[in-house]
């Protein structure tokens, strides 16, 4: 809890998860108007809680991989309420590896409270599909820019989210699990889910600080209230990250995206200066 | 102090009455420590003598216990050869989540390992191989900063001296109180892989019980062969999440190996004692790979 006694990360996660706040299709839609959607992961199915695609952005071709959660009560039952299966995991790995092809940058948008945990999602190897993605995401060889718009849950976030550049939203969250999922776990309690987002280091803020996004961008008013700050605030971002990353060689592409990743953590190890290795530098 | 030893006849007559008699032996009986255990699977009584004689294998029905990291280093590696790397590396407590260190004490003590994950090379029927084993004994064999840093460093390793490549994993998943940090470790490792992949390397990853979450989610799952040893949970989201996010009961046999290979997520199942020899005979088919 914060000295003020508001509990912000808890007001941040009810934020994320607001009825109102705009889903990936609103963004699309914001930033992407002539976006086609293509479908299928060529092997199982069609994922509606993963949304792939081609758009134009600022005059160049880029791939879009999103994850949208419904906006009203068929709508989120069709779309999982944003839990992707694995064919929605492979869906997103097979435009990604036709964006690299191609050439295009890849854009992804991540809303999701999890990779979905079923019969049919362990049956199809939920494990292996998020997996690859991991490993492939690592040495695909165009940029990969990552939004993430309102939750970031656990594996089925990264899943997506293995970027160049990692921004996030003020109001967006991204954790290992959900706080009532962290709550059971450590507390037994699901009920103690505000106590556990107030630990768990997962608003925006906490994220920057611990080097895991790279941008935080404003809300102004909410993206629930007003989308207009947000979306002009990400576009600016994505144009501006898409001309960094243009400019760099293949190679230079890859190894700073690995270090990127290869850097996160805090460990203890003598051999190296005998204290806290923490994000390198 | 030692029971004496009428004390401990005493309580083995007691032991052999409740089995005999079929009663509820789980709680009823009070076993004395480390003579029995009682096999999860079938209920039976095990020597524990027996049972480390037999690899961890209940001798009444083949049910695989879990072994410790080290054990298993024994039980697969050429005598003697096992030289450990990165072995200082542990955790921190980088978000001051409350009770960590006191979980890190706790797993230090029970694994008898300064991490949940132990590394190093070693040569398996004399072919040199880089050897990485989670110990569930250390909270759960989870993934924090520490396991995902020295998995990724034996990666590299593997990747730099052109070694094959076996981790045997037996976790929870990623490590619950050092938050995104954690989960970054999944891309982290699972990045070295790509590295390792693309440096034209066998990579043979053995799923063991447990084998789910963050650590099925990435590196486990990625192997050239994935293993499955018998008696394993093995899948991406836990029986008790799937079951409250479903409502109904799961089938039978659901998340084991046999569930494992038919459905395509693992090359093989072996037992313990075959793995040794199935492992030696995957590195043959794989010849040496010079840059």
């Amino acid at each position: 809890m914060n000295g003020d006694n508001r509990n912000v990360a808890w007001e941040k996660v009810k934020l994320a998860r607001h009825p109102k706040r705009p889903t990936a299709l609103a963004l699309i839609a914001r930033l992407f108007p002539d976006f086609l959607e293509l479908h299928g992961d060529r092997v199982f199915g069609d994922d509606p809680a993963m949304v792939c695609g081609l758009a134009t952005f600022d005059g160049r071709p880029v791939t879009v991989i999103a994850q949208e959660k419904g906006t009203n009560t068929d709508d989120k039952i069709h779309r999982n309420f944003g839990m992707p299966h694995p064919e929605g995991y492979r869906k997103a790995l097979r435009l990604m590896l036709q964006a690299e092809r191609f050439h295009r940058p890849i854009v992804t948008i991540i809303d999701t409270p999890g990779a979905y945990p079923g019969i049919g999602a362990e049956e199809r190897g939920q494990a292996s599909a998020i997996a690859t993605n991991l490993r492939e995401m690592m040495s695909i060889k165009t940029p990969i820019v990552s939004i993430v718009l309102g939750e970031g849950g656990s594996g089925g976030a990264l899943g997506i989210g293995v970027g160049d550049r990692v921004a996030m939203f003020e109001n967006a969250t991204y954790s290992i699990l959900s706080p009532e999922g962290f709550a059971a776990i450590l507390y037994k309690d699901a009920e103690q889910a505000p106590l556990a987002a107030s630990l768990m280091k997962l608003t925006a803020s906490d994220l920057y600080a611990l080097h895991v996004v790279d941008e935080v961008m404003p809300e102004g008013p909410g993206l629930h209230e007003d989308p207009t700050t947000g979306f002009v605030a990400v576009s600016g971002y994505l144009s501006r990250a898409l001309v960094a990353l243009g400019g760099l060689p293949t190679e230079r592409l890859l190894d700073e995206r690995y270090g990127k990743f290869r850097a996160m953590g805090a460990i203890y190890d003598p051999m190296h200066h005998g204290e806290t290795d923490e994000n390198q530098d | 102090m030692p029971d004496s030893l009428s004390e401990r006849k005493e309580r083995l007559a007691k032991f052999k009455k409740t089995i005999l008699n079929k009663e509820d032996s789980a709680r009823s009986v009070d076993i004395p420590e480390g003579l029995f255990v009682k096999c999860e699977a079938c209920g039976n009584a095990v020597y524990q003598r027996v049972l480390d004689q037999n690899d961890g294998i209940c001798p009444h029905c083949g049910y695989h216990f879990k072994i410790g990291a080290r054990r298993r280093i024994d039980l697969v590696v050429d005598p003697g050869t096992f030289r450990e790397m990165d072995a200082d590396i542990s955790s921190e407590n980088p978000l001051g989540m409350p009770e960590y260190e006191e979980k890190l004490a706790a797993g230090k003590k029970s694994a008898g390992m300064p991490e949940a994950f132990l590394s190093g090379t070693a040569a398996i029927a004399a072919r040199n191989v880089a050897i990485g084993v989670l110990d569930s004994a250390f909270m759960m064999g989870s993934m924090g900063s520490a396991v995902g840093e020295k998995v990724t460093r034996l990666i590299e390793a593997a990747t730099a001296q052109r070694l094959p490549l076996v981790i045997f994993s037996a976790s929870g998943g990623a490590r619950m109180q050092e938050g995104i940090l954690s989960l970054m470790q999944m891309a982290k490792t699972s990045g070295a892989l790509s590295r390792f992949r693309d440096a034209g390397l066998l990579y043979i990853s053995v799923l063991t019980n447990p084998t789910t979450g963050g650590v099925a989610a990435s590196f486990a799952s990625l192997g050239d062969v994935n293993i499955a040893e018998k008696s394993s949970l093995i899948g991406f989201a836990g029986p008790r999440v799937i079951k409250q996010t479903i409502r109904q009961e799961l089938p039978e046999g659901f998340q084991t190996e046999p569930f494992q290979l038919k459905h395509g997520a693992v090359d093989l199942v072996a037992s313990r004692k075959e793995l040794r020899v199935l492992i030696a005979r995957l590195l043959q088919f794989h010849p040496e790979v010079r840059s």
